[in-house]
């Protein structure tokens, strides 16, 4: 048994805990990072194309280049990082908190720390969560796992595939099985619309002539001990069209069927949970409702972009600061998504800094418009040009524009999508 | 193929299984064959796990008879095989005045049954004894002496204590031939393979008409019954204290409320006849139906809480009983057919009615004195404190490798499968629970993947789910030319 003293566990060694640990030592208080792989950087280093950075580095690159920017500065630190360990709870105490851990090398590991920062991130939805109907044969796989076997174990996970939804891990396996030689059939989207971003769609699926079916559903699947075919159906008005069901031989089928954060060490602690984003409930300084613990990344709300992790992450190590100094005590005030919104992130906001929200729409908009509204008031708009469900809108409230007088206690601001 | 067993039992389910690691306390050389690549992979995994409380069948059947005294062995059986198992007691709920009169005569078998501790329970009884039951409860029967376990490590235990005892077990044996000679049975598989045997016991489930065919003995039809269910998370608020049954109807049982042995909630069984024994796909309609079932008794049940969903093959014959008894027409061949519900909980005392036949016919029995009943306990990460866990990974640094983390499964317990001989995913799956969580192996697949290999010397490509054709990777990513594409 070990026993660490620090102010800050950050729990999740990928790109949020990278940042925020990253964001707190900055700012002088201890911190140590528990991750449950060998290495840091979480499932960056599974994502080896392109397209990572633009906006936080201003410059292209791969999954893992952008993660070895951030395990960079965290070894040039004397940071302590536990890589192998497994944390198991979170325990309050009158002061601060103590976090059980577990690794081959130390055996059982106990933090006594002032704050912790949830950064685990999301797991993949899967067969069972979508129920498809069919047999039970090898050869279903989420879109991640095959994606792991082929960039880090070097291993075909078939030759036949199609992928069932349009996630962005979809899109940019249908393009990578393409390369290492497998035939991608189809992929199959259960909204009209696609789930990930536009650019995969382009670079994925337009330019190798993969089909892309939207507004239909694997029906069965088939297949004893391996993946011998698929039923797709197509639906209108929401319902299968049965007599239009076509099939497609395949022997593999990669799911890419949405994300949900991995909260369940949160739960245990006895954190409330946000229904529409199975992330933590979070004030104005993402910290959740349990005192001194602290959310970011896709552990908070699934993300589509790393560079948005990393800068909520920053955000969310200064607000640790703060806490740990104290100046996290002012008045917070109610906020809700209204109309044409899944959600917005955070729930509360305050007065006296700017507040930025991140929230995703319901809707598939060429042009539409943000309205913020204060108690029944409208605040202001923001222009927007092309929304859909799976592009995350961020939106900053600057302290200049909000009109303190008109607050009071009980003060709900609002911000709803106009299409 | 020199040597000549004594008794050959042809199938490795709970049945077999259960009839070896008894066969294996006396002075004989018995072998356990099985057609699947593991034990445990056909009707038994997909069992439901419920230790019947004595209600369903009046004492006229055997079954009944096995089944009660089957119940009472459970207790002593884990503590000396280890396997996940729950007295949490059983409430069958009635709903309308006719529903009750049911039950009543549930009521009736447990008095003949002797069931113990068997009441039948006005709505408030039904309420205080499970607070989540829907409140239209009208009353129903509390069965304290039913349970719950987890089939498949049962089946597990069972066959490491017969093989610790000196039972060989043969699996993707699938006995396809069968000739008599010199009052020896010399059986011959799909694969090749042969081996002589004095004695044989047929405990195939869903192929025991097959069996019976190819020794040409007693001309009899199983027929699959299928029972789809679904799993779900141990968060799920439906999970029970109890097992929750409705009133049955004439077909079965019906569909329950369950919770695992393991934290979990099931809900099911459908009961559908099909002719395909293989045929194990779900399908949509049973979906709702089951959920509006389990609805009807919990309504805090909810498909927002879906893991995962499987099917089961019940394997029906003929005849509302159990049928056990010495061949009439081949001689040392017994025959353990039509072993559905409830087979499970009675397969301690089927081994046990199965001994005592193979005794009367002839078969000399001599205990062993050496028997030992017991097998090693592996220590699960989930259940160890603290202090336990900071000890384990002092001697063993593998459990401090969290290889599930859903389910929290580590290194150790899954090197400990493997060397008990269960190197595919499923056959992992079921000994420690790892895939089996929320995430359904999204994160640990290929860990997994990696400990099989380097136990078994095997490589990834002969990797499978559950032997057959159940390839998991085709092969190396730089291996694959487009020419391959077929």
């Amino acid at each position: 048994m070990k026993t660490i003293e620090k102010d800050v566990l950050v729990i999740g060694g990928g790109s949020a805990g990278m940042a925020a640990a990253a964001e707190i030592r900055e700012r002088n208080h201890s911190v140590a990072i528990v991750e449950r792989d060998n290495i840091l950087g979480g499932i960056l280093n599974q994502c080896i194309h392109n397209g990572f950075g633009l906006h936080r580095f201003k410059e292209e690159l791969t999954g893992p280049e952008y993660a070895e920017r951030y395990a960079e500065i965290i070894e040039a630190s004397d940071m302590e990082v536990f890589t192998g360990t497994t944390v198991t709870e979170i325990e309050k105490r009158d002061e601060g908190k103590t976090v059980y851990a577990y690794s081959a090398r130390h055996g059982m590991l106990v933090f006594q720390v002032k704050a912790v920062v949830l950064a685990m991130g999301c797991r993949e939805r899967n067969r069972g969560n979508i129920g498809t109907p069919g047999t039970r044969p090898a050869g279903v796989y989420t879109a991640g796992l095959a994606q792991r076997l082929v960039n880090m174990e070097g291993l075909m996970p078939g030759s036949k595939c199609v992928i069932v939804g349009s996630g962005d891990i979809g899109l940019i396996m249908a393009r990578r099985m393409s390369w290492v030689g497998a035939d991608v059939k189809a992929v199959v989207e259960i909204q009209p619309y696609p789930a990930g971003l536009t650019r995969n769609i382009v670079q994925c699926l337009n330019d190798f002539n993969i089909p892309l079916h939207l507004s239909h559903v694997v029906s069965k699947i088939h297949g004893k001990d391996r993946v011998e075919g698929i039923d797709i159906t197509p639906l209108r008005d929401g319902i299968e069209v049965t007599e239009e069901t076509f099939h497609i031989e395949c022997d593999t089928l990669l799911l890419s069927v949405g994300l949900i954060p991995d909260n369940e060490i949160a739960r245990k602690a006895g954190i409330d949970i946000n229904r529409e984003t199975n992330g933590p409930l979070v004030d104005s300084s993402l910290m959740t409702s349990v005192e001194g613990i602290f959310a970011c990344g896709n552990v908070l709300h699934v993300h589509d972009l790393v560079d948005y992790v990393s800068e909520e992450s920053h955000r969310c190590g200064a607000f640790v600061s703060d806490y740990l100094e104290h100046q996290s005590e002012t008045k917070q005030f109610k906020m809700v998504s209204g109309s044409n919104l899944k959600y917005v992130i955070p729930n509360q906001f305050r007065a006296d800094r700017d507040n930025h929200f991140y929230m995703r729409s319901l809707i598939v908009r060429n042009h539409a418009e943000l309205v913020l509204t204060l108690d029944g008031k409208e605040l202001g708009r923001k222009k927007l040009r092309h929304i859909q469900p799976s592009e995350m809108i961020s939106f900053t409230l600057k302290e200049k524009d909000l009109d303190k007088a008109a607050l009071d206690d009980n003060s709900t601001l609002e911000i709803s999508l106009v299409g | 193929m020199a040597d000549i067993y004594d008794v050959a039992i042809i199938g490795a389910g709970v049945i077999g299984s259960a009839i070896a690691r008894k066969l294996s306390s006396y002075n004989l050389k018995t072998a356990l064959l099985e057609k699947e690549c593991d034990v445990s992979f056909g009707v038994s995994k997909a069992n439901s796990g419920i230790i019947h409380g004595g209600f369903h069948h009046d004492s006229a059947t055997l079954k009944s008879r096995l089944e009660v005294k089957g119940n009472l062995m459970f207790d002593q059986l884990k503590d000396e095989l280890h396997f996940p198992f729950n007295r949490c007691g059983i409430l069958v709920a009635a709903f309308s005045g006719d529903e009750m009169r049911t039950v009543e005569k549930l009521y009736q078998n447990g008095l003949g049954n002797k069931a113990i501790g068997i009441e039948l329970c006005n709505h408030e009884r039904m309420i205080s004894l499970e607070p989540k039951l829907n409140r239209d409860v009208v009353g129903g029967l509390y069965a304290p002496g039913g349970g719950i376990i987890e089939p498949y490590r049962f089946v597990f235990s069972l066959v490491e204590s017969a093989k610790k005892n000196g039972v060989e077990v043969l699996t993707k044996f699938e006995v396809a031939e069968s000739e008599e000679k010199n009052d020896c049975y010399i059986l011959k598989s799909a694969d090749g393979r042969s081996l002589k045997a004095k004695w044989v016991v047929n405990a195939a489930g869903l192929y025991s008409d097959e069996i019976s065919r190819i020794f040409g003995a007693e001309s009899f039809t199983i027929t699959p019954r299928k029972g789809e269910e679904f799993l779900l998370d141990r968060n799920a608020t439906a999970y029970t204290s109890k097992v929750i049954f409705p009133a049955p109807s004439h077909v079965s049982k019906g569909m329950l409320v369950i919770p695992t042995a393991e934290g979990t909630t099931m809900v099911g069984p459908t009961a559908q006849m099909v002719d395909d024994k293989q045929d194990a796909s779900t399908s949509k309609a049973n979906f709702q139906a089951i959920f509006s079932s389990a609805r009807r008794l919990v309504p805090a049940v909810s498909e927002r809480d879906i893991i995962t969903s499987f099917t089961g093959l019940r394997p029906t014959m003929e005849g509302d009983d159990f049928y056990i008894e010495a061949s009439k027409i081949k001689p040392r061949f017994i025959q353990v057919a039509g072993i559905q519900s409830p087979g499970l909980t009675a397969a301690p005392a089927i081994a046990d009615y199965v001994k005592d036949i193979l005794k009367v016919e002839g078969l000399a029995l001599s205990e062993k004195p050496d028997f030992d009943p017991y097998i090693e306990d592996v220590p699960r990460f989930r259940n160890s404190s603290k202090e336990e866990l900071d000890a384990l990974i002092a001697e063993n640094p593998a459990y401090g490798e969290v290889i599930c983390r859903c389910e929290n499964i580590s290194e150790a317990e899954i090197v400990a499968a493997v060397r008990q001989g269960h190197d595919t995913l499923d056959g992992v799956k079921f000994y420690t629970r790892a895939m089996m969580g929320r995430c359904q192996g999204g994160f640990c697949t290929h860990k997994i993947m990696k400990i099989i290999c380097r136990e078994t010397g095997k490589s990834m490509d002969e990797l499978t789910k559950r032997g057959g054709g159940s390839w998991l990777v085709h092969k190396k990513v730089g291996d694959y030319a487009l020419e391959d594409r077929a």
